[in-house]
């Protein structure tokens, strides 16, 4: 089988300067410099197995702010997955129907095996605990609107076992020049042996913090992720962390004046509501630009 | 025609079939799990576990009667004995050596260990592994099947 088409799968598979002529484009279309007709006629399949409304919502808009279309796939229940369909035939039926196709996979891989069936472009739209390269993108974007990514300390913060988000926000940023990770995580929530592994192969020089007072002097950026209750043995021992990690202005007070904070959203309560009006508070810039990032992400495929 | 190995076990000759030996102790019976030999496979086979290999250490070794094993059950062997040494007896004599190296690219062979793999399903996708420094990687799900697993678990 030979595909010609381009898929966005996995930030793993994307070089340097793929990554930043999205970026690229993308600032080129959050500053308007579009003409709403770079996709006329095209349509996008949107197949979301599970429910994400913000990424589901964020595609369209970027599809449709192109000029192009919106077939969405509907209700799973609807559909001939419950009469036990398997993913590649729908894959490649649906393929016949669209130009390209975002796909919301639980299974892990479920992107790359669409990717491998499909005869139109694929992107990722998140597969499992797996890849989700459209929020990366939107994080390194975020960065950029801010500061140069290269030579900045960045604190990893949360969950730093279960986030998929941060595991491949780590890989990116080790595509960049002289980026020192700093993680701070409570027990047991580190990164696993292997993405530990993994990020010192591609040469990432990575710091373990026990304590946010010490690595916050330090950091550029603070990208905190959201805690699931569910993670912690039990009720004290998350109410324990939760209170010792929460993000609020005194805390702050440490960090440099430069310092950004990021969040993938939603939030639980590892952010407190008052630094929302700081200028440091970056997060809902962060989800905002998923938009553009997604219009870069189409305009690459499909056009 | 009986010899007998360095430290004393007794080992017959087979006259047709294949010997695999220098095998890394204790994956003997694994070698034979992925040859689909178990309780109630009629053929004779000899293993032996842990004896003094002549190039030093210890080693497991198989021997098969009536059967000469496959080029993609090598690779399978490879797996798990990569220093291992397969040879396919006729009459007594070894007739053919088939050498055995780990392949970059593992097809249909190991189950990934992430049970929310895409491979796992039932979905018409063989698992694809490559070979990493630290193991073996799902070429779906990213997962890592490290050195320190044992990845007999999975074939
Ligand atoms: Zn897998």
């Amino acid at each position: 089988m030979t595909h010609e088409q381009k898929n966005i799968l996995s930030v793993r598979d994307m070089g340097r300067e793929e990554i930043d002529k999205l970026l690229c484009s993308a600032a080129a279309f959050d500053r308007g410099n579009y003409t709403g007709h770079e996709l006329d006629g095209k349509l996008l399949a949107v197949l979301f197995f599970e429910p994400s409304t913000r990424t589901r919502m964020s595609f369209s808009s970027a599809m449709m702010r192109l000029g192009g279309k919106i077939l969405n796939l509907g209700s799973v229940e609807a559909t001939s997955i419950t009469k036990g369909e398997t993913l590649s035939d729908t894959i490649r039926v649906i393929s016949g129907y669209c130009d390209a196709i975002v796909l919301r996979h639980p299974k892990e891989g479920a992107a790359r095996l669409a990717g491998e069936v499909a005869s139109v472009p694929v992107i990722n739209g998140g597969d499992g605990a797996g890849q989700h390269p459209s929020q990366t993108l939107l994080d390194l974007f975020t960065i950029r609107e801010s500061m140069p990514i290269e030579n900045i300390d960045v604190g990893l913060q949360g969950d730093l076992r279960y986030g998929r988000t941060v595991h491949s926000l780590a890989f990116a940023l080790s595509k960049y020049n002289n980026i020192r990770l700093h993680t701070i995580a409570p027990d047991g929530l580190n990164f696993p042996k292997f993405i530990k592994e993994d990020l010192q192969d591609v040469g990432v020089e990575l710091i373990v913090h026990d304590h946010i007072e010490d690595a916050l002097p330090e950091l550029d950026v603070l990208y905190v992720t959201r805690l699931q209750r569910e993670r912690f043995p039990d009720p004290v021992a998350f109410a324990n962390y939760a209170s010792t990690y929460r993000i609020t202005p005194e805390l702050l007070e440490l960090a440099k004046p430069s310092m950004i904070v990021l969040h993938p959203l939603p939030r639980v309560d590892e952010i407190d509501p008052a630094v929302d009006d700081l200028p440091c508070a970056k997060y809902f810039e962060q989800a905002h630009n998923g938009v553009p990032i997604r219009m870069a992400m189409l305009n690459e495929v499909i056009n | 025609m009986v010899r007998t190995s360095s430290d004393g076990i007794v080992i017959s000759p087979i006259k047709n079939g294949t010997v695999i030996d220098h095998i890394t102790p204790g994956e003997g019976l694994t070698v034979l799990r992925i040859l689909g030999i178990r309780d109630g496979t009629h053929v004779t086979v000899i293993v032996a576990s842990n004896v003094t290999s002549s190039r030093g250490g210890r080693k497991d070794m198989v021997k098969i009667e009536n059967r000469e094993i496959l080029k993609d059950e090598v690779d399978k062997i490879a797996l798990v004995a990569p220093d291992a040494t397969i040879s396919i007896i006729r009459n007594f004599k070894v007739s053919d050596k088939k050498p055995v190296e780990v392949p970059q690219r593992i097809v249909g062979v190991i189950k990934c260990p992430n049970p929310n793999c895409i491979t796992n399903t039932k979905e018409p996708v063989q698992s694809k592994f490559v070979v990493h420094p630290r193991g073996f990687r799902c070429q779906y799900c990213d997962s890592l099947i490290s050195s320190e697993m044992d990845i007999g678990d999975y074939i």
